[in-house]
């Protein structure tokens, strides 16, 4: 095939590609302190598998992003998230049982304006982190799919 | 009565999509006025939460002595703007199924169902 | 024939929007803020977080994120399955 994207394209995304998926954990990760949280930073990471997929074509990508480990991850995200909003099923479904507490992501908040502190907020940067490695494996599914079948829904020659 | 200039937009906006399920015949045109019509009506939902003169409701490195807008309304419009990429990914690829199997998007052609 | 009742039609419901869009309250001055305000006072003591919109979104409303988290799961079950090539 002769219609590959030009050198400046292929350079360009080699080096930053990485930078994507880092800034989009970055935003998942700090949900509970500044604006962002698990949906937005899926999607900013799962631009970084269409930016391949863009350049690459679906040839060559095809063992870099596989669709059966993806497929997991989004299953593995939703069961995470179900799993915790059980365990607190003393009080209620959904409560935040590790909120103030003095364990994990147990400090407590300083009333008003205050730079944050990364240790608090309970059961919340955990469900950022289930909903935003769904999101990311969902969109991912969703653009490798419909570009793999776009190939076998072209025109048909003698109709 | 220039004051409420967000409502006209958001008037504009939906009257806009409905325009184009109404007259147009593609169905790559139609997906459009369906994300048309769920733009207006997030746009709705996040103007109806502002206070004058108010900041963003987070408290980490916030101005000093300044009240905040509502936050609820921003929570709703993040689940409706998932579930609207949702809406036009499944509408995108019934397209393509439909161009496999009848050779054309046109709906005025492919209103019957054939085998 | 059929076109200009459509277009007439598409006419009354713009100007019933627009009747609307003018008649509605003062942009910036909300006439009832009891919940919100209850939250943006206790969201930092219940549950230690700073952003007020995350704790409602995962804390005081987590049956909605479920619901959504369904919806987006269902979209790519749906998707998957129609570009499923049928075993020769």
């Amino acid at each position: 095939m002769k219609n590959e994207m030009s050198r400046i394209v292929r350079t360009v995304t080699t080096l930053i590609y990485g930078f994507i998926i880092v800034y989009g954990f970055y935003v998942i990760a700090h949900g509970h302190l500044t604006p962002g949280g698990g949906f937005q930073g899926g999607a900013i990471a799962a631009s970084a598998f269409a930016l391949l997929v863009v350049t690459y074509g679906d040839q060559g990508v095809k063992d870099f992003l596989k669709k059966d480990i993806l497929s997991l991850v989004e299953s593995t995200g939703l069961v995470l998230f179900i799993a915790f909003a059980f365990f607190g099923l003393g009080v209620t479904f959904f409560y935040n049982f590790m909120a103030n507490s003095g364990g994990l992501f147990g400090n407590s908040a300083i009333i008003g304006i205050n730079p944050g502190d990364l240790n608090t907020g309970g059961i919340i940067p955990i469900m950022n982190i289930a909903v935003g490695l769904e999101v990311l494996a969902a969109l991912g599914v969703i653009i490798l799919t419909m570009s793999v079948g776009s190939k076998n829904t072209k025109k048909k020659e003698n109709s | 009565m220039i004051g409420n200039f967000p409502y006209i937009a958001v008037a504009i906006l939906i009257g806009l999509g409905v325009y184009t399920l109404i007259f147009k015949k593609n169905l790559i045109k139609i997906a459009i006025g369906i994300t048309l019509i769920e733009s207006g009506a997030n746009l709705f939902l996040i103007t109806l939460g502002y206070r004058k003169g108010a900041v963003a409701p987070i408290y980490t490195q916030a101005p000093e002595g300044m009240t905040m807008v509502l936050p609820t309304p921003q929570a709703l419009t993040l689940t409706s703007i998932v579930i609207g990429v949702a809406t036009t990914a499944l509408i995108l690829s019934i397209a393509m199924i439909i161009y496999k199997k009848y050779g054309t998007i046109n709906t005025d052609e492919v209103r019957r169902l054939k085998e | 024939m059929k076109k200009s009742i459509f277009a007439i039609a598409l006419v009354f419901f713009v100007a019933f929007m627009l009747v609307a869009a003018f008649g509605m309250r003062i942009f910036g001055e909300p006439t009832v803020s009891e919940m919100d305000d209850y939250y943006i006072q206790n969201a930092q003591a219940e549950t230690g977080a700073n952003n007020v919109v995350t704790t409602i979104v995962f804390d005081y409303r987590g049956f909605d994120t479920l619901g959504e988290a369904t919806v987006l799961f269902t979209a790519v079950l749906g998707i998957t399955a129609l570009f499923r090539e049928a075993a020769k």
